[in-house]
């Protein structure tokens, strides 16, 4: 572990001995903190996350407790808990960790989180590529149904709660959480349109529902252990807690790290805590947050003025990890998945296929996401494939405008951003291999010589 | 919502124009009543909101209030402040809400539209010269008002199958669709016979039929007319017409007492098919497969297109007419049977005869089998409430004239004039048919019409004027579509010509038929023919027939009074 992580989730994961059974657990003071909460009021515990200001790991980093607050309890509908473990953002592998690992740490978040909204029946969405995974959940529910822990009467409260894990089928459009809810209603993951149906009113079954990621939960585990205003103590105010960061790409030592909110740079970040670059290579680009955020250049720099009205000047190296530190560069954390790129990186090519996966991933349902992603593909695996045309950049980036924004759900923003991000910050290299193709071609006009076969 | 509360009707706005409409509305609906067009694709009035096609994307701006007190902010003008939302909202899914503003011309709602545009056509094979849809096609449309006119596409489109047949009458072109789900939410919502989807995602995405079923629900025919695009065509109407060449008339379903409202679409005197039109109060948008086929009637193998008189077939209508009407003057014990099918006027017109020519019954073939709840119901005359209503008859018809078969029994009947109704359907046997003379009137072959003595040719609802009462009783009508095959006249002349025969003078037009239907009968005191508006009219119907026990049950808009709920 390096000198400035602060492992809270990630404590006794890849600990020597520290198995996915109950008995590791319990011995590691399992269940505890989930006996201590049964005796607390709901509200209570809401306020708890309310005031710890967690705010969630998925992806948006909407606060959780102000996601809670919007629950409508009025309607005497039934609530519903449904956890997050559709881990599908490239370059995200912090969920999986947990899952694996320490599965007992999401029951008792879950647990605890399905208590204070009052949800008798609660889901755990898990991504269809992980069966080990679902499999592991399914035995660690059962353990903890043998101790009490979940089912009817729980360790004679009165208090009874289910969990069920449902597999995914493979589909990125799952970890929407309306797509989710749709699938996990048994039809085809179409995200629902907001308004009318938000979750929090009309989720599943029509139904007042929580999604929250996995990573989400296990902290809420904490948050009722050491108390919201303890746990917002950690990090910087309006980042609070730790985050898991999933680095991969071209550093010596990728991996999933945890720190506190704001603990470090992104420079520190590679150089330090990752081990840097290969030897002899240079820092091209860094993807702060899973494939679909914006890409930065290594030689960016971001000015602006912050909210204390401060002015900053911050190179990619000096970006703080965290929600608000990486916003500044105008990208977001997301899931926090850092993909790092030295200068062996052909901008076309990686462009190519993050877009080729945002294509195969697009659901289909809204017009814009459906036809610009497969449009976005065909031109840059065209690109990509000797049939680069010099206008393809322009091209380029007026279809990806046409998406952001005007979508049903964020895979439009998904898909067209990396384009976006890819051909405004490297557009020279974008030109530079329109133009060595074109020289190349036989026709020397220019155009297309032979159609690239597409799959 | 209650519909019986007068809803208070709230101020919003379109493009500046100010509009009023009860809150709730959705801002196309808005927009359509300031007049203005939001164009979509997958909305539809009738069908559950999807949002999915994105082309009714327009600025949205939301009067400003101040958090703390409520109250609205005004500008240094006094004027409510607007606070327009950056990201762009569909309007089918925005309801109105007072003060709310949208704008569908501004540069970003202009560019929404064009963005979806454009990529609607990307990879639509754009093979309009060759598509049934070409003329009334909403991609056609919106292309010219929002394309740009050339493509920036260079890459293969997508392949997807074609001409798959999806049920009987509804055949497929996958790569033409648009997903706009229209046709899914109808067989969810309206005909629940769940069995159209998608398959495959992404831009991939395909238009199927579940495994091992059709689409072939009485309804289907339905999904190509909401269609937006050359998606779904009829088998039937597939490559027969350009729908740009086709008259359409205003006509109503004569399948049932509900009264579907429909168009009817001709060329040259040729009748190519039958659509539903919008009619809130009857059949919203909507009409059966079977109700479309009834055009084919007019040019069937069957049909009556001269007059007969002794098994002779003649030229001259109007001398069998007269045999017809010689036929029923003299010692002669009459029996009058007329018809559900015909229109109202037809009816009155014949009850007429009925009593001048002294009839001792007059009676009517009743046709009653199972509704099924939506747009066909019991009761499969189209106007039974109509010969009620004129006096041709005082109770529901009976699908056996056995008062018939008793009085030919018993020799109190030896003359019967048929009007369009088959006798032996009706129950009366062939030894009963031959003791009786019969005069027939209609529009088809029968075993009546073979066995009469005269018989004048009729027309058929498309080949004339006239109205229908529908179950509601809701006076409807229907108008002349195509010229009549027939060699005769229409039904109307013919009566008015027998009635000449016994000295009484009817003008057989129209609106003098309703102007003496009008005078005669009280609850069509002050109607026209002309006064009938589209919609059709709801009659006030003395109570003696409010209480007969109808045959109907629930359909669409239509709930039977509660007694009658009782009879099967």
């Amino acid at each position: 572990m390096s000198a400035k992580e602060r492992r809270i989730i990630l404590k006794n994961i890849d600990q020597h001995g520290y198995g996915n059974d109950i008995d590791t657990y319990l011995e590691h003071g399992g269940y505890e903190i989930w006996k201590k909460a049964l005796q607390r009021k709901p509200e209570e515990l809401r306020e708890e996350v309310k005031r710890s200001g967690v705010r969630g790991r998925g992806g948006a980093g909407f606060p959780a407790g102000m996601k809670w607050s919007f629950l409508d309890f009025k309607s005497g509908k039934p609530v519903y808990l449904v956890c997050n473990a559709d881990e599908s953002e490239p370059g995200t592998f912090k969920d999986r960790q947990i899952i694996y690992k320490d599965p007992h740490q999401l029951i008792e978040g879950m647990l605890i989180s399905a208590y204070a909204i009052t949800a008798k029946l609660a889901f755990i969405y898990i991504r269809g590529e992980f069966p080990d995974g679902a499999r592991i959940l399914e035995r660690a529910i059962e353990e903890a149904r043998s101790k009490n822990f979940l089912g009817k009467d729980i360790l004679g409260t009165g208090f009874s709660c289910e969990i069920h894990v449902h597999r995914g089928a493979g589909a990125y459009i799952c970890g929407e959480e309306t797509g989710l809810i749709e699938s996990l209603e048994g039809k085809r993951p179409y995200p629902r349109i907001k308004p009318p149906y938000f979750p929090a009113a009309l989720g599943l079954y029509m139904c007042p529902t929580i999604v929250n990621n996995v990573e989400t939960l296990c902290n809420v585990k904490h948050i009722a252990e050491m108390g919201g205003e303890e746990y917002a103590k950690i990090g910087r105010p309006g980042n609070t807690g730790t985050r898991i960061w999933c680095v991969s790409g071209h550093v010596r030592k990728p991996g999933y790290y945890e720190f506190e909110g704001g603990a470090l740079t992104l420079g520190e970040l590679i150089y330090d805590i990752c081990g840097g670059l290969h030897p002899g290579r240079k820092l091209k680009a860094v993807i702060p947050g899973g494939s679909s955020m914006k890409i930065l250049r290594a030689d960016e720099r971001f000015k602006g003025t912050d909210r204390e009205g401060n002015n900053f000047d911050f190179a990619l190296e000096d970006l703080i990890l965290d929600f608000d530190g990486i916003a500044v560069s105008g990208s977001l954390s997301g899931s926090g998945g850092i993909i790092v790129m030295d200068d062996t990186t052909d901008m076309v090519d990686a462009l190519a296929n993050v877009s080729a996966f945002y294509a195969h991933e697009s659901c289909g349902q809204c017009t814009p996401c459906r036809e610009g992603s497969l449009w976005l593909k065909k031109i840059l695996h065209r690109m990509s494939h000797g049939q680069a045309r010099l206008e393809d950049v322009d091209l380029l980036k007026s279809v990806a405008d046409q998406i952001p924004g005007r979508t049903i759900c964020a895979l439009g923003e998904a898909a067209a951003w990396p384009v976006q991000s890819y051909v405004a910050k490297f557009r020279d290299e974008f030109i530079a291999k329109a133009e060595n193709q074109a020289a190349g071609r036989t026709n020397g006009d220019g155009g297309i010589s032979d159609r690239v076969q597409l799959v | 919502m209650n519909d019986d509360k007068k809803q208070e009707l709230i101020t919003v706005y379109v493009d500046d124009r100010e509009v009023r409409v009860p809150p709730g509305t959705n801002m196309i609906e808005a927009a359509a009543k300031a007049g203005i067009e939001v164009p979509h694709y997958c909305y539809h009035p009738k069908l559950s909101v999807a949002g999915n096609c994105r082309m009714c994307m327009v600025e949205l701006g939301m009067p400003e209030k101040d958090r703390a007190t409520g109250k609205p902010v005004l500008d240094n003008e006094g004027n409510q402040k607007v606070m327009w939302i950056p990201k762009p909202a569909i309007a089918c899914a925005t309801k109105a809400m007072p003060g709310i503003r949208i704008k569908t011309k501004s540069d970003l709602a202009r560019s929404c539209q064009e963005g979806v545009m454009e990529f609607l056509l990307v990879n639509h094979p754009l093979d309009c010269p060759i598509c049934d849809q070409a003329g009334e096609c909403r991609l056609q449309e919106f292309a010219t008002d929002y394309g740009r006119g050339y493509s920036r596409f260079v890459e293969e489109k997508n392949v997807k199958p074609k001409r798959t047949l999806l049920g009987p009458r509804v055949m497929l072109d996958d790569e033409r669709c648009i997903l706009c789900s229209r046709c899914v939410r109808f067989c969810q919502e309206i005909a629940d016979d769940d069995v159209l989807g998608f398959v495959d995602r992404g831009s991939y995405t395909t238009l199927t039929c579940y495994p091992g079923k059709q689409l072939e629900n009485n309804y289907s025919l339905n999904t190509v007319d909401i269609c937006p695009v050359g998606a779904l065509t009829s088998t039937d109407f597939r490559f027969k017409m350009r729908p740009w060449f086709l008259r359409e008339t205003h006509s109503i379903c004569t399948e049932s007492s509900v009264g579907v409202n429909t168009v009817v679409s001709s060329r040259e005197g040729k009748i190519h098919r039958i659509t539903p039109r919008r009619n809130d109060e009857v059949n919203d948008t909507w009409m059966a497969d079977s109700g479309r086929e009834l055009y084919k009637q007019v040019e069937a193998k069957h049909r009556l297109l001269k007059a007969v008189v002794d098994s002779f077939e003649t030229d001259n209508v109007g001398g069998a007419i007269r045999e017809a009407a010689d036929l029923l003057k003299g010692e002669r014990k009459i029996a009058f049977v007329g018809s559900g099918r015909s229109s109202v006027e037809e009816q009155f017109l014949f009850k007429k005869l009925a009593d001048q020519a002294g009839a001792r019954l007059t009676a009517l073939v009743g046709r009653v089998a199972e509704g099924d709840g939506l747009l066909i119901s019991a009761d499969r005359n189209p106007n039974v409430r109509g010969a009620l209503v004129t006096g041709l008859i005082n109770e529901l018809p009976e699908a056996e004239l056995s008062d018939l078969e008793d009085a030919i029994d018993k020799e109190e009947i030896d003359t019967v004039v048929a009007y369009n109704e088959d006798l032996s359907a009706a129950g009366i046997s062939e030894q009963q048919l031959a003791k009786v003379t019969i005069i027939y009137v209609g529009t088809h072959f029968n075993e009546t019409s073979a066995r009469a003595r005269v018989v004048l040719p009729a027309s058929t609802v498309f080949e004339k004027n006239g109205s229908f009462i529908n179950q509601q009783y809701r006076l409807q009508k229907f108008l002349q579509a195509v010229p009549g095959r027939a060699e005769g006249q229409d039904d109307r002349r013919i009566l008015a010509g027998m009635l000449a025969e016994f000295g009484v003078l009817v003008s057989p037009e129209i609106d003098d038929v309703w102007a003496e239907m009008s005078e005669t009968i009280e609850t069509f005191r002050d109607i026209g023919f002309m006064k009938i508006p589209s919609t059709g009219l709801l009659l006030d119907p003395p109570s003696h027939l409010r209480d007969l026990r109808y045959p109907e049950g629930g359909s669409l808009h239509y709930e039977p009074a509660k007694e009658e709920a009782s009879v099967t």
